[in-house]
């Protein structure tokens, strides 16, 4: 396959960036999405060419590290990770763009790199069970009804990825932030820091400058793994009753 | 000049830290005696805790909830991200629930006899008594284990043991627990006793006095290099199966951390012992950065073939039952499919080596679905496996529901890493190695859901227990700074190394080094290993780190976000420590566990051990860089499994 | 309490979600009333009429009406404002488009924000003419309702504006009590079909219901 990519070069936050357009022939349609750009970063590098910086890892889909808009799309046309993406879903001869997550709270750091330690905050407000090592009960001391379980896993699988704000027309950090409240709240260890967490975590999300939620529904389209935007309605509700809760006492 | 070959035999390796007594006992008694630390003062000691996964997530959450302060690293935007996070099956506890004759000794029994008697009894041991409280903990962090309908855990059975002792959350184990130890890592970085260094790289380690007491790390942002100092350094920075370019590593884990404290003076264990894991996607073509595993627990269900007639190039579905040859049936009739990783691989790789391989190039052995869809139903197999056949059917473009699934064995875990004592300590004081990094507790073979269960074994309770008894014994000495002669000195090694290889501008790249290493040692010291193999590997790898030195391009600058320099500095190490892995293989003249020396393997050709001259662990003393480094053997002594030939037949 | 709703993007979002029902809710008894022209101008003004009576003897003449106003005032002044910060803070929040753009990406988003604009318009301009007569085009006399909505609806203009205006409000209204819905955490999986039926009846309703109006002068029917 032959290609066109137009990709976003930025050599640094505070410098200007701009599309850059590069030619890469010889790709498999086996290939992943993120070899091909590995393809073309070998070119560059021969060249003596700064290669593309992106964010990439586990290439598994599951660390969350990669992360690029592809033809507008947060990881690209299918519903998975960039890393998962694989050339078979382009044909010979396209023109692929290839920008970096954007919103204010995740700055650029170099080309298709951004920022996401605002997450990692949100999750510091609140996004945990205070447990600490050694204290815990005998596992099965606090049985958890199956769909409550299922419930908190299907949840707890987002992997932080951004691809939720990346997509938001407002910037906005709704589903991420949801999915740890739900995954938390539903469970009964979650229970005594149920109402703390949810109005912590989402004063932080503010805090960070992520926008609000208009409930376009753009965050759970793209979400790689599939977090429902009921998830968002959820945590609405139980930042109600937080507050409620809180007005009380 | 003398050959790297001609290594030296020194003092045995003694650990010193070890107990006696009753194998139930010991660890209660080292926690004993071991000193402790008083709460008041533990403020003022810091200990510097490189990586973030299982092992060091954990470690770092825990040190910091006891009142240390703690210095914590990754390379990656967030603690999150480490690759424990794609550890699919399972974790191991000897919890008992299923009333299946499971216990502590049963899981310590299995992990002995799986690692093929080449780790240490009394770790084991503690091992499997911890693994009871690993559960509770990540319980009430709220893990989302499966369950059951009553509302209790559901457990499965993985390769190599009978019992059902694997808990686990669908095909994310792996994630959730690590997300558990971030988040309770996340905790404590509010709390402001942890101080977390996301996007920074260790690149050395300072060692003063004969102590560590710091590290060098660079900021891949910046690209500044800065010093960090501390009472202790404890390294989680994972395996080195990146050695071989090609493995289910990610992209970016790397030897350094532990590289560079072998240089420093800490002993290296074991590093041939890598494990092979039987169940990944074959590859597809040059191109290919990674390899991706399938879950293990795949092979609960799945059965393994390939075509009775070499060649055979008909689709598998027009492959008649009894032109099939079930390999693993077949030669393991009571474990059948859910033998040992290392037997699995090698069984693959044998009958690919027979030319009845299937899928392009020959290298892949079915995986087939069909029993079990006619047996469970599909809704069954979607709902146990759904995940990974999408993954597989992503990847591939091929639909495993219809199509049985290809798999090939590649590089998946490490056991050999850092020497540490009972402690968890290295032969440097002060510096400890915890969780993939160590050379751990699973001897020549790691079983399934055994990395999980021993990282936060280690991270959670054993080294937030000994490292206090470190501590108090060598209490808070003179500050070190920037000025001391050391730290300087090995600022300005750093900075050197760094320099160069931009300077050098040559007309290779990184990956191009790190794929022909990656070959080279597949080639030779992968599934099975020979004298001559591994001779041509120890001639070759010193030339291709010349090579490298003359022909690496590294664009841009130091003092930037720079990817490509990130990559070749990690393959410096790799070119040194891929020169050990192969003579530790060399020197190992026996089969065990991972490690197939085909001079050494039963007439039926099974991996044959050599306990009087091998049952000892080997501790590599670095001595430089192309240097025949030193040998100390540990020997290890079995009290309670009596080392047979595993058979699993 | 007060001050953790309004501080919050989530809070924000309920002032608007309740502020909205109320406003939707007095929407729908509005256009109860004005199907009545279709009954005649007699039928009509006395329902006008009625509406500055309601309450009594307990409540003085118009009290009520002033207090649904008031209510309403407030509802849209919230409304408004909480759309206002929560609008300037969402493009803060993504200062920098793609250059590839997805068609139809924060098409939900930007229907509700030009059409509440276009909304917020309308209430001005429909008080103004059928309530002050200030900009009306014909006559304007107080307490015949009936004769200065005719005038209205005889104009082009007056059509033009009240329809475009009919149409915004349905497009509002179906992604807007949804969202609702949402923002007051009603929403959940098994909810989701009938909340967006529920929407979607409401939004037609409604638009058909107030078009129908200036279509009747139009035809004649209304005259």
């Amino acid at each position: 396959m032959k290609l066109t990519l137009r990709v976003w070069r930025q050599k640094n936050a505070d410098a200007e960036g701009t599309m850059s357009t590069y030619e890469v022939d010889g790709i498999s349609p086996d290939m992943s999405f993120l070899e091909m750009l590995d393809t073309l970063n070998e070119e560059l590098i021969l060249k003596g060419e700064d290669p593309v910086a992106f964010d990439h890892d586990c290439r598994e889909g599951i660390c969350g590290m990669c992360s690029l808009v592809i033809n507008g799309e947060a990881h690209g046309p299918e519903r998975t990770t960039t890393c998962q993406l694989h050339m078979r879903s382009f044909r010979d001869g396209d023109t692929i763009d290839i920008e970096p997550w954007r919103a204010a709270a995740f700055p650029v750091v170099k080309d298709l790199v951004v920022d996401r330690s605002a997450f990692d905050r949100i999750i510091q407000a609140g996004g945990y069970i205070t447990a600490p090592t050694g204290s815990a009960p005998e596992a099965h001391a606090t049985p958890v009804p199956k769909p409550d379980a299922d419930y908190a896993f299907e949840h707890a699988e987002c992997i932080g990825c951004g691809a939720c704000v990346a997509a938001c027309p407002n910037g906005a950090a709704m589903l991420f932030t949801s999915a740890k409240v739900n995954h938390l709240n539903v469970l009964p260890q979650g229970a005594p820091e149920r109402e703390t967490r949810v109005l912590d975590m989402v004063a932080q999300m503010d805090e960070e400058g992520f926008g609000g939620c208009t409930l376009a529904g753009e965050c759970a389209t793209a979400c790689p793994k599939g977090i429902p935007l009921t998830s968002i309605t959820r945590m609405n509700r139980e930042w109600l009753r937080a507050t409620r809760k809180a007005g009380k006492r | 000049m003398t050959s790297y070959t001609d290594y030296t035999t020194g003092a045995p390796a003694v650990d010193t830290k070890a107990p006696a007594g009753p194998i139930h006992e010991r660890w209660d008694k080292r926690r004993f005696e071991a000193k402790l630390v008083n709460p008041a003062n533990r403020r003022k000691h810091t200990v510097i805790v490189v990586g973030t996964g299982l092992a060091g997530g954990s470690a770092g959450a825990t040190l910091a909830e006891q009142g240390y302060k703690v210095i914590q690293f990754c390379y990656q935007d967030s603690p999150r991200r480490a690759h424990s996070i794609a550890a699919q099956g399972g974790i191991n506890a000897a919890k008992n629930y299923r009333n299946d004759g499971d216990s502590i000794h049963r899981l310590f029994y299995d992990t002995v006899k799986g690692g093929d008697f080449r780790a240490r009894e009394s770790n084991v041991h503690r091992l499997a008594q911890i693994s009871v409280e690993i559960i509770d903990q990540c319980v009430a962090q709220g893990v989302p284990f499966a369950r059951e309908y009553g509302g209790l855990l559901d457990t499965r059975s993985f390769g190599g043991v009978q019992v059902s002792r694997t808990f686990y959350a669908r095909g994310q184990t792996g994630q959730q627990l690590l997300l558990g130890a971030y988040q309770a890592l996340s905790r404590q970085i509010a709390a402001g006793n942890v101080e977390m260094h996301p996007r920074t790289e260790m690149l050395d380690l300072i060692v003063v006095d004969g102590r560590a007491r710091g590290i060098v790390a660079r900021d891949l942002i910046t690209g500044r290099i800065s010093t960090y100092f501390a009472d202790a350094v404890v390294l989680a920075s994972g395996g080195y199966g990146n050695v071989f370019y090609l493995s289910t590593n990610a992209m970016n884990s790397n030897a350094t951390a532990v590289w560079r404290a072998h240089r420093r003076g800490a002993w290296f264990a074991n590093p041939c012992f890598t494990q092979i894991h039987p169940t990944c996607i074959p590859r597809t073509g040059d191109h290919q950065s990674k390899l991706t595993l399938m879950s293990e627990s795949l092979r609960n269900d799945g059965r393994i073939w390939v075509p009775k007639a070499k060649g055979d190039t008909r689709p598998p579905n027009e492959i008649p039952e009894d032109e099939r040859d079930y390999y693993l049936e077949r030669i393991y009739p009571s474990f059948g499919n859910l033998v040992p990783r290392d037997i699995a691989s090698r069984a693959a790789k044998n009958v690919c080596d027979e030319g009845r391989g299937v899928g392009p190039g020959g290298q892949g052995v079915y995986l087939d679905f069909a029993d079990a869809i006619e047996r469970m139903g599909r809704k069954a197999v979607e709902a146990k496996y759904g995940n990974l056949f999408d993954m597989y059917q992503r990847i591939t473009d091929e639909d495993p529901y219809q199509v049985p699934m290809r798999i090939y064995p590649a590089v998946h875990y490490t056991m050999g890493g850092l020497w540490v004592d009972y402690d968890l300590q290295t032969t440097v004081p002060g510096l400890f190695a915890i969780g993939e990094a160590n050379f751990s507790d699973h001897g020549a073979n790691r079983l399934g859901a055994s990395a999980l269960m021993q990282g936060l074994a280690d991270g959670y309770f054993v080294l937030p227990a000994t490292i206090n008894d470190y501590l108090a014994r060598n209490p808070h000495k003179d500050e070190v700074t920037d000025d001391h002669p050391v730290v300087r000195e090995v600022l300005a090694e750093t900075e050197d190394r760094l320099h160069l290889l931009l300077a050098v501008d040559g007309d290779r790249t990184p990956d191009s080094f790190h794929r022909e290493l990656g070959e080279l040692m597949w080639e030779f010291c992968g599934m099975a290993r020979t004298d001559s193999g591994l001779r041509k590997a120890l001639e070759r790898i010193p030339q291709i780190r010349d090579e490298f030195w003359r022909r690496i391009k590294v664009p841009g600058t130091g003092e930037e976000f720079n990817q490509s320099l990130e990559k070749a500095n990690r393959i410096v190490d790799y070119l040194e420590l891929a020169e050990l892995m192969c003579l530790d293989a060399l020197h190992r003249t026996e089969s065990c566990g991972g490690h197939f020396r085909e001079e050494s393997q039963t007439p039926d050709g099974e991996a044959a051990r050599k306990d009087d001259e091998f049952a000892y662990a080997a501790a590599w003393e670095f001595t430089g860089t192309g240097e025949a480094p030193v040998l100390h053997k540990e020997d290890l002594v079995f009290e309670y499994v009596h080392p047979t030939q595993r058979s699993y037949a | 309490m007060a001050r953790t709703v309004w501080d919050s993007t989530v809070g924000k979002k309920t002032v608007m979600a309740v502020s909205g029902l109320i406003m939707l809710l007095y929407l729908v008894v509005h256009m109860i009333g004005n199907l009545k022209i279709f009954f005649g101008p007699g039928e009509f003004n006395h329902y006008a009429h009625w509406l500055r009576t309601v309450g009594e003897p307990f409540m003085h003449y118009e009290w009520t009406l002033w207090v649904i106003r008031v209510v309403l005032l407030a509802a849209v002044v919230a409304h408004a404002v909480s759309a206002y910060q929560l609008s300037r803070r969402d493009i803060k929040a993504r200062p920098r488009t793609y250059v590839h753009r997805k068609p139809r990406a924060g098409y939900a988003t930007r229907t509700m924000r030009w059409g509440g604009v276009i909304l917020g318009l309308f209430i001005v301009w429909h008080i103004l003419d059928l309530t002050t007569g200030t900009v009306h085009s014909g006559g304007f006399e107080t307490g015949k309702p009936y004769q200065n909505v005719v005038d209205t609806f005889s104009t082009w203009y007056g059509n033009a504006v009240y329809i475009v205006a009919m149409l915004a409000l349905g497009l509002h209204i179906r992604h807007g009590f949804w969202s609702a819905a949402q923002t007051l955490g009603a929403g959940s999986r098994a909810r989701d079909r009938a909340l967006k039926t529920v929407a979607n009846v409401l939004a037609l309703l409604l638009t058909a219901g107030f078009i129908a109006v200036p279509v009747g002068v139009m035809t004649g029917v209304v005259s």
